[in-house]
């Protein structure tokens, strides 16, 4: 069986930082793989492990500077990669749920895996949509913020829990194919070897563009635009301990003693 | 029209539903048109009666199943959007609620923002206010097209009260069994382990700002000296340094102590659902724009590793070699 896992680079922010119009400015971001996708590469790479997988590729959409973060993807035991980035991707500023899934959405079509992983979000723009969208898109089934999973490959059907609200998991049935949302947790993703890092070099990353896959910048506007960026407002006021950590720590115990939850 | 879908689970209603009627009663003044609310599934009579608050204008029911399965509620959904016609729909911006939105925005081909916190509409255009990077910045989101799918963050509206006459009616929707490629087979808790932190007074927790297992026995001291309860965010539990019983947030255990003292955690938004009704918050975080600090009362912007050992000394505790 083959599995797709879908990775995103995804922008981090400095502690400090500005905000100049609808954007943070290049010099307060940092790239990184998305942390739950970390954990999909992990579970697609241990089903290959298993033997239940015979291929683990990997899909991003992303420009060149993304190849660093997709052979981490690599050195972590994905076999290639496809990489979808074309000059219209260029200008749109906010990537909305339905251009990611139609562009994945036709990498799918042309993989036809069994299986596609991504995770429950990204840690920039937190939609936690679009493996669901992708799979309604090329019609098949899903399952979203998965915690366990048990894959049957014979009878095609993945046997899933997905994490609700309050600790409860629902058991569930998913059939085959299906893009399931990986949850962190699920797994304990493995840091790349140096031999895995330097295999990553020779593994193979295609790059598609827009045209390549029978899409048009039109398919990727979309219909929302960033209008604002700003700094969320405060909901409380609070109060700082200033001075060294040694007068800190006082102010803190004065603080837990009158609110006499510590005795000594 | 507003359509919001009202969510429950194991036989009760989610409090989210009752906010997502507020939600959607603001949108329906802002567009001056109606609420109409849906609930799928269940004792929907019941949950009818409940969802009748002040500002819905009409209920459809749908019997059709027990529990939740997003095959249903998308064809059920996609089929009401058809049949009236709404400007808008609203779901929960819950677990389940985005195992089917996407799915519904997909098959209408209609804009989906997911997780909003602030809604306006104008003329015509909708504007949704959401977070970004772990919530350190807020934006707005300008929707340019006559119909869209927006999921609501929970806990971010109050939840709709009084009582109205709104009109309940039966919605006949016709479910493809067939087309249902996913079966719900059960539910599980996750185990109660030796500690209820949801009954503690007085809460420390850490998160990955301790970075590494071997500094855990610092926060330990602390909580030995302190008699405090231990807690953490998710990913202390995730790397498997903590039991699960002791994580704070929406998937782990809504906690309402005296004091929460929030130590290395950013304030992500699922954390903080487990912990805002704490009566007295106090962060200490190296990042003075993390958004734990909008929430908490009292803050120490500095390092773990140096505030932490001082507090234990001031309690007289053993500071570990860490
Ligand atoms: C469906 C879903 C459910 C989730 N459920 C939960 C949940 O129940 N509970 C939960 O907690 N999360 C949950 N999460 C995860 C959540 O989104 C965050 O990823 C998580 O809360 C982050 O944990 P953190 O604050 O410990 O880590 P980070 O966000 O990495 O923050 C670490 C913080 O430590 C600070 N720091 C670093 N070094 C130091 C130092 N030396 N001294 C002081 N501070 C320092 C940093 O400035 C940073 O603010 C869920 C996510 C999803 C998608």
């Amino acid at each position: 069986m083959k599995v797709l896992v879908t990775v995103k680079e995804v922008r981090e922010v400095d502690d400090e930082f500005e905000i100049e119009g609808t954007e943070i400015p290049e010099q307060y971001l940092e790239y990184d793989l998305n942390e739950w996708d970390d954990y999909a590469v992990e579970e697609g790479v241990q089903l290959q492990e298993d033997g239940v997988a015979d291929e683990v590729v990997a899909a991003t959409i992303g420009p060149e500077r993304t190849e660093e973060t997709i052979r981490m993807a690599l050195a972590k035991g994905a076999d290639r990669a496809v990489r979808v980035w074309d000059d219209a991707l260029e200008d749109v500023e906010l990537l909305d749920v339905g251009a990611k899934a139609r562009i994945l959405a036709e990498v799918v079509e042309e993989e036809e895996p069994d299986l596609v992983l991504t995770g429950v979000q990204a840690g920039d723009d937190a939609f936690g949509a679009t493996g669901v969208a992708l799979a309604r898109k090329v019609g098949y089934e899903w399952a979203a913020v998965v915690n366990h999973l048990d894959l049957d490959a014979d009878e095609g059907v993945a046997h899933v829990h997905r994490e609700l609200e309050g600790g409860i998991d629902e058991l569930t049935d998913v059939e085959l194919p299906a893009v399931l949302t990986i949850q962190t947790g699920i797994n304990e993703p493995r840091y790349a070897s140096l031999r895995g890092i330097r295999q990553a070099q020779r593994k193979e990353i295609a790059e598609q563009s827009l045209g390549d896959l029978g899409l048009s910048a039109a398919d990727v506007e979309g219909e929302l635009e960033l209008t604002d960026m700003y700094e969320p407002e405060t909901e409380s006021e609070a109060t700082y301990f200033e001075g060294d950590a040694g007068e800190q720590a006082a102010q803190l115990a004065d603080l837990l003693r009158d609110a006499g939850v510590v005795d000594a | 029209m507003i359509l919001a879908v009202a969510e429950h689970r194991r036989g009760e209603l989610r409090d989210v539903s009752l906010e997502l009627i507020t939600a959607g009663r603001q949108l329906a003044d802002d567009v001056d048109t109606a609420l109409h609310v849906a609930v799928i599934g269940g004792d929907v009579d019941r949950f009818a009666e409940r969802l009748d608050r002040d500002g819905v204008d009409v209920i459809h029911t749908v019997d059709h199943g027990e529990e939740f399965n997003h095959g249903v509620y998308e064809q059920v959904t996609v089929q009401l959007v058809e049949e009236l016609d709404p400007e808008y729909v609203l779901t929960p911006n819950s677990v389940n609620g985005l195992d089917f939105a996407p799915a519904v925005a997909t098959k209408l081909d209609l804009p989906l923002v997911t997780d909003a916190v602030g809604l306006t509409a104008d003329d015509g255009t909708l504007t949704v206010n959401r977070d970004m990077y772990g919530s350190k910045v807020e934006t707005a989101v300008g929707v340019d097209a006559d119909q869209a799918v927006v999921t609501i963050r929970g806990g971010d509206w109050a939840p709709a009260e009084g009582t109205a006459d709104a009109e309940v009616r039966a919605f006949d929707a016709e479910v493809d069994e067939s087309a249902l490629g996913s079966t719900v087979t059960g539910f599980e808790a996750a185990a109660e382990g030796d500690v209820d932190i949801s009954e503690a007074e007085f809460i420390v927790s850490i998160g990955r700002g301790i970075e590494e297992e071997e500094n855990l026995p610092l926060i330990e001291a602390l909580v030995e000296a302190t008699g405090a309860t231990l807690a953490s965010s998710r990913p202390i539990v995730d790397n498997e340094w903590l039991p699960k019983n002791r994580q704070v947030g929406q998937s782990g255990k809504v906690v309402t102590p005296d004091v929460y003292v929030a130590i290395g955690i950013s304030g992500a938004v699922q954390h903080v659902a487990g912990m805002k009704g704490s009566d007295t918050i106090v962060a200490i975080n190296t990042d003075p724009n993390a958004p734990i600090f909008d929430i908490a009362d009292y803050g120490i912007a500095g390092d773990l590793f140096e505030v932490v050992p001082e507090l234990i000394e001031e309690f007289g505790g053993e500071v570990p070699d860490v």
